[in-house]
Order: C-alpha cells, then sequence, then structure tokens
C-alpha cells in the first residue's frame, strides 16, 4: 500500500490488524476493524489506534469512537463509490481532528475532492499506485484554482472571494 | 444573459486543462479505460453507436448570437455540418473525434461555454422555462436560481460520485413548462402568506425505466436556503441511494422505497445539522447573479402593434405562424416566437450551421441578441418586437425555420434511438418522420389542435414518452423493432403518466395507430377541449377502443394478403 498526503508520499505508521489477537499483541499503533474498537480500547487504554469503517457506515456507529481514534481510515469499495465523501464530511462535522484517510482504488483525479471533504491523506493498492505515483496526485490537486461551493476546503469559495473583493473595492 | 466574471472564466479554462491532461493520461495508461470512462463522461463525452458524442451544457437552455455562431463553426469543423438540440435543452455533436474534443472545448471556452456534467453519475445541466423572464405567470425570473446551481454543482467535492444521475429543474410560474414533476429535484419560486419569495421543492420525480411523479418534501424553502437544503437532500441521496442495481438508483427509487415521510425526516435531520450561512450564497451574490437577468432595454410601446394586425391580415401563412407559435409577452407590444426545428421529414431538433448563422443573425437582430432551447427541441425568440415579427417570419422562412406547428401532432419529441444510440432497441427519428408526413397538411393539424407526441427508442426514455399526450416506447421483441403507444401523459403541473393502450405494434403500423387515436379523440371531444383534456375526462378506455379496433382491422388485412 503507499500513502498519499497533500507534500507527496508518506510513511504509514499504522499497521492493519484483522483480528483483535494480533492488534493487543503489538506495541506500534494498530489499524482496526471499528468493531474491533470497544474491546481494544479497553484492553489498551491510551494506546494511539485508528479504525477502519467502509464508506457505507451510519455516522451514529462511527461517532461514539472519535474522541479516542487517532486515524479513521474510510474504505473505497471503488473509486466510482462517492459514499466515502459524504461520510468523511458527517466525521469532521462531528469535531474530528485526527487522521482522515480515503483508503481504496482512488484516482489521481479525486485527489482535490478527497481534500476538499476533510480527507488528509490517500492510502492506494500498490497496482494503482504504479500506474499513479504521487507526482501524479500532486499535479492534480494543482488542477483547478477554485472551487464555487462555500464550506468546502480551506480555501474561501469563488463566492466568498468575490464578496471579498466587492467589500475591498468599496473600502 | 449571464456572463463569466474572472473566476467564472478561469475555472472553465482550468477545466479544459484538465480534461486535456486526462484524454493523455489515458493514452500513456496511467488511467485505465474504466477509469477514464467517468471522467470522459463528466465532461459531455460519449462512445455512441458509430462514434463519439459530444454534449454541451446550454445552462437553462439560454444561449446568444456569437454562442451559436461559435457552435456553427465546430460543426463545421469538427461534425458533419450539423448540430441536434436535445430534451435537456442542450446541444449534442454526433461525430466528433476524441482528439479533437479537447479543441473544441477549447472553442467552447472561448465563448463561455462548457461540457461540465452533461453525463456522468453527477448533478447535471440544470434546465428551466424556456418562456423564463417573459411569462405574465411567473412569481420570479428562474434563471437567477439556475444561474447559482449552476455555479454550485459545478465540480462539487463531494457530489460527482452520485450513485447515478441527477437532474434539477427551476420554474418560477404557474404554469409549469419545465417538467419540474418528473425531475430529480424541482424548484418552484412561490410566495409565502406573508409575501415572502421561497420554494417549493419536489426530489423523486424522474422518466426512464420507473416512471415516478415527485414528492413534495418542502411546502415552502426561504430562498435564501437553497443551497443548504439541497445540500442536505444530496448528502441523504449519496449516501443512502442504492448502489447495487444502476437500474435501482435514481433518487426517485429512494424516496419510494424509504417513503416520501421517512425520506423528508432524513432530509429534514441533515439539514439541521447543517451550518446555513456557511454553506448558501451570500446575498449581495444572489443579487449579482440576478442583475444579469434584469430585463434588456423595452421599448414602450402600445399593447398590440398594428403594423402586424395588418400584416397577419394579409399573409394567412404568417397569421397562423403567429397564432400557433407565438407566446403572449409580459411587456406591452413584444412577442416571444417559437422557433419549432420540426419541418415536416427533417430530424426533431437538427439545426444546420447555415441554419445557425442565420438564426443567429435574427436573435441578435430581433431579439436582444438572447434566444432560448425548449425541452421540445425547439427555440425560442424570447423578446420580438411585434411590429418586428413580418420581418422575422420571413428571415425564418428563408433559412427553412418557420413551421408554424409548435405545439401540434407533427412538434414531436423523438430521441437519437437506433440511428444513432448504443442502448436504442428501435429507431425513434424515421417514426418521428413517418408521423409528421402522415399529419403533414396544416390545417388537419390546426383541427386536432396541441398534442405533443413523445417518442423513446428504448426504455431509457430519453424521448420521455412517459409524458407525451401520445407516447411511444419502441422495443426490440423477436427480431423487429415493436412500439407500444400510451396515450395521457402530461409534463406540466397536472403531471401524469401515459397509458397503455394494448400490444406493441410494427413500425408502419404506428401512423395509422395515432391515425386511430386522433379519430377517437375527434369523436370524445366537447367543446374546445384539447386532447390532454378530453383523455383527462375520459380517461384510456375509449382509446383503447379504438386502438382495439385498429389491430383487428390491421390483423384482418394481413390474413387477407396471405391467402
Amino acid at each position: 500500500m503507499t500513502l498519499i498526503t497533500k507534500t507527496g508520499a508518506a510513511d504509514d505508521r499504522f499497521t492493519r490488524f484483522d483480528t483483535l489477537e494480533d492488534a493487543l499483541a503489538t506495541d506500534e499503533p494498530v489499524l482496526i476493524p471499528l468493531a474491533f474498537a470497544p474491546a481494544y480500547v479497553e484492553q489498551r487504554p491510551g494506546a494511539e489506534f485508528g479504525i477502519s469503517v467502509p464508506g457505507s457506515a451510519a455516522i451514529e456507529d462511527v461517532a461514539p469512537h472519535l474522541e479516542t481514534a487517532a486515524l479513521v481510515a474510510v474504505e473505497f469499495p471503488s473509486f466510482a463509490d462517492g459514499r466515502g465523501f459524504s461520510l468523511a464530511r458527517k466525521i469532521v462535522r462531528e469535531g474530528f481532528a485526527g487522521t482522515l484517510r480515503a483508503s481504496g482504488p482512488l484516482i489521481a483525479d479525486q485527489f482535490l475532492d478527497a481534500l476538499a471533504c476533510g480527507f488528509t491523506e490517500v492510502e492506494l493498492p500498490e497496482t494503482m499506485a504504479n500506474r499513479q505515483p504521487a507526482q501524479q496526485w500532486l499535479s492534480a490537486k494543482e488542477t483547478m484554482s477554485d472551487h464555487y461551493q462555500s464550506g468546502y476546503g480551506t480555501e474561501p469559495s469563488i463566492l466568498q472571494k468575490r464578496l471579498a473583493a466587492r467589500k475591498g473595492a468599496s473600502v | 444573459m449571464y456572463r463569466y466574471d474572472e473566476f467564472d472564466e478561469r475555472f472553465v479554462r482550468e477545466r479544459v486543462a484538465q480534461f486535456r491532461g486526462q484524454v493523455e493520461r489515458r493514452v500513456d495508461g496511467s488511467l485505465s479505460e474504466d477509469e477514464f470512462k467517468p471522467l470522459r463522461l463528466k465532461n459531455g463525452l460519449y462512445l455512441q453507436l458509430h462514434a463519439y458524442m459530444l454534449r454541451i451544457a446550454v445552462p437553462y437552455g439560454t444561449l446568444n448570437s456569437r454562442q451559436l455562431r461559435q457552435l456553427a463553426r465546430i460543426a463545421e469543423t469538427y461534425d458533419k455540418g450539423y448540430g441536434h438540440f436535445t430534451t435537456r435543452q442542450n446541444l449534442q455533436f454526433n461525430w466528433p473525434k476524441l482528439k479533437d474534443v479537447p479543441d473544441i472545448l477549447d472553442l467552447l471556452a472561448d465563448v463561455e461555454m462548457h461540457c461540465i456534467q452533461t453525463s456522468g453519475n453527477c448533478i447535471r445541466n440544470v434546465t428551466s422555462d424556456q418562456f423564463a423572464g417573459v411569462a405574465k405567470d411567473e412569481v420570479e425570473d428562474p434563471r437567477p436560481t439556475a444561474e447559482l446551481l449552476r455555479q454550485w454543482s459545478s465540480l462539487h467535492p463531494e457530489f460527482v460520485w452520485l450513485p447515478r444521475k441527477f437532474k434539477i429543474a427551476v420554474t418560477g410560474a404557474e404554469h409549469d413548462r419545465a417538467a419540474i414533476k418528473v425531475h430529480d429535484i424541482g424548484l418552484k419560486l412561490k410566495r409565502n402568506a406573508a409575501g415572502d419569495v421561497g420554494y417549493e421543492v419536489i426530489v423523486g420525480g424522474g422518466l426512464g425505466r420507473t416512471p415516478m411523479i415527485g414528492k413534495v418534501i418542502r411546502e415552502f424553502l426561504p430562498k435564501d436556503e437553497l443551497l443548504a437544503y439541497l445540500e442536505a437532500v444530496m448528502r441523504v441521496y449519496n449516501s443512502d441511494g442504492r448502489r447495487d442495481n444502476k437500474y435501482k438508483a435514481r433518487v426517485k427509487i429512494l424516496v419510494h422505497e424509504t417513503g416520501e415521510d421517512e425520506f423528508r425526516a432524513l432530509v429534514e435531520a441533515e439539514y439541521a445539522k447543517l451550518d446555513g450561512p456557511t454553506i448558501n450564497a451570500p446575498a449581495d451574490e444572489v443579487e449579482r447573479i440576478a442583475a444579469y437577468f434584469a430585463p434588456p432595454a423595452y421599448d414602450a410601446l402600445p399593447e398590440t402593434s398594428e403594423t402586424l394586425a395588418k400584416a397577419r391580415a394579409d399573409d394567412a401563412e404568417l397569421d397562423r405562424f403567429v397564432a400557433q407559435n407565438g407566446f403572449a409577452h409580459k411587456v406591452p407590444g413584444y412577442i416571444a416566437l417559437t422557433v419549432a426545428l420540426k419541418e415536416i421529414g427533417a430530424v426533431p431538433g437538427d439545426m444546420s450551421a447555415a441554419q445557425m448563422r442565420a438564426f443567429a443573425d435574427i436573435a441578435e437582430r430581433y431579439s436582444f441578441d438572447e434566444f432560448r432551447v425548449t425541452h421540445s427541441q425547439n427555440l425560442v425568440l424570447p423578446h420580438v418586437k411585434q411590429d418586428d415579427v413580418p420581418a422575422v417570419y420571413a428571415a425564418l422562412k428563408a433559412a427553412g425555420l418557420a413551421s408554424a406547428n409548435a405545439g401540434l401532432i407533427t412538434d414531436i419529441i423523438a430521441c437519437p434511438g437506433l440511428d444513432y444510440c448504443a442502448l436504442a432497441t428501435a429507431k425513434s427519428i424515421p417514426i418521428a418522420q413517418s408521423i409528421a408526413h402522415a399529419f403533414a397538411d396544416p390545417a388537419r393539424q390546426r383541427a386536432i389542435g396541441p398534442l405533443p407526441i413523445k417518442i423513446s427508442g428504448c426504455i431509457n426514455a430519453c424521448g420521455h414518452h412517459h409524458v407525451g399526450a401520445i407516447g411511444i416506447l419502441g422495443l426490440e421483441k423477436g427480431g423487429r423493432e415493436n412500439y407500444q403507444i400510451t396515450v395521457g401523459g402530461d409534463a406540466s403541473e397536472h403531471a401524469a403518466l401515459g397509458e397503455r393502450l394494448g400490444p406493441g405494434i410494427d413500425a408502419e403500423d404506428v401512423p395509422g395507430a395515432i391515425e386511430a387515436i386522433v379519430d377517437t379523440y375527434l369523436a370524445e371531444k366537447e367543446g374546445e377541449e384539447s386532447f390532454i383534456e378530453t383523455v383527462r375526462r375520459t380517461g384510456a378506455e375509449p382509446f383503447k377502443a379504438g386502438f382495439a379496433t385498429f389491430i383487428e382491422s390491421r390483423a384482418a388485412t394481413a390474413s387477407e394478403a396471405a391467402e
């Protein structure tokens, strides 16, 4: 797997585990399915961990873990399944300030949208990363300077920029 | 008309460059065919039966002469010399080459046009009333709302990978010409008891395989809350819409399966969590957009023109054209004219490059440089001085654009069908042509009166057959093209789905079947009732009987021929 952030390829500090026993056996940060989270927190209080949730998950199921988890990995079954983008928005709205990862066969062309929806990194299967290396992701991020939708991304929207320009002009 | 500012201009230019890069990355193998497909679709590029097709957005159906001249140039340089207006108020070119598409997009950007989201599982081109700003029964002009939604929906970070396509229509009038009840979202500008302007919000209408009439999920949404409320609707759909079966993925299925009340509750719950002021358009911005749609500089004129009255008295053809294709303008002395792209025997919605140039000149000279595209695949000159109508008529006639059949039985909507489309199961354009020939006599058309026929060449219903007063659906049955006929469909504020009259019939029997249906109407008609009013009163039964008699007579003829 390859990890891409807005500054380029990065190392993954978290290791995925499919069983609770294996996750409890390591001192490294673990990435575990949502269902294991209560047991993990009980047995390893204070340990750094991440949860893996499908894009189809209900925010009500995810929200109780957002205070303890350092990372949430939203799983995309396919790049064309946009549910993960909406889940990311809901997770951010809950006040989650940790690492928000989009995990799955996304394409570089979605990087800008993923960041605008609140994701901080993308975890790609190796086959995808080979075809679309980090450089393509960084380039794709620069293709559009602006967006129309207020409330997305860190920059003001076009609507907000127009307003600011008018106010500036009238001062 | 709206004009791009520096932000819109840069946005569209960058989008073209982005697509150019995507084509290059497809060629060098970075993108697989499966990955590239939705990217090209979101830029309006389809792979059809014989070639690529490029669908150009005509936001809410409004164009100017400069844009139409550029479309003429593209038609001649990159296509076969014509374009095709669609039922979504867009324009399609049927023969572009993939390598030319980025250059075509550059030419479009030069005249403030694009192909953004004219296809794909995203919010499509927003449509509206072709008589926006003209109609007397308008609460408010719907175009500023449509333009705001065009901007808001363009490359939306969250809603470009929806379960399925998503269509929004807006009207500001009492009489619905935008078919808002058969859209994923229909918005109707209205006033509440306090006199404030807002929207009635309708969700979950649609045609296709499972036609449904939309449900009112908000009786009155204050105007300034629009974007936040739509964000809530879209988030519910994006999260909960079905993705297991593309034929059940439209929002109409979600509304139907969830239940209208539960769906409304989901939207309202999501909406309650949103911070509206951070999402909604600033009032300044709404006003900035609306200013572009301020009325043009009309002359102060008497209500009616003596010049036109005299010309009509002298020229029966002109008189018929104005009576049939004219639409009352809210400003004294002006009229809107429908220009039907429906010459007998022509392909519905097709326009040659020469016609585009001629029409651009007419719009520039006589209609404040503006015209509209209708979802009936016709054009509208929205602001013609009544005094100028004789000259406009002469110019239209010279360009082969003066068919006096707007709304009549020969003003037929047809999808491209098996002549172009990879999904089609039957031809639709030749069916439209054969019906038009059968009813070519203008006097007879007028005697029959308003009768919109809509033809689809497959179950996906791009020809909107479900809402045709007469609907025709072409299917494939045992290796033959087979046509099902419905009556009673209506896309207006009386929205209704057509009812099937009986078994499917062969292509050559379609004109005869339409004759039989028209005969039933003329026999049942009371007073000045239009076709659809008669069907609404009598129900489909008399039409079924007439249709059955026609089928029997055809069967008798066939068995006689076999003996």
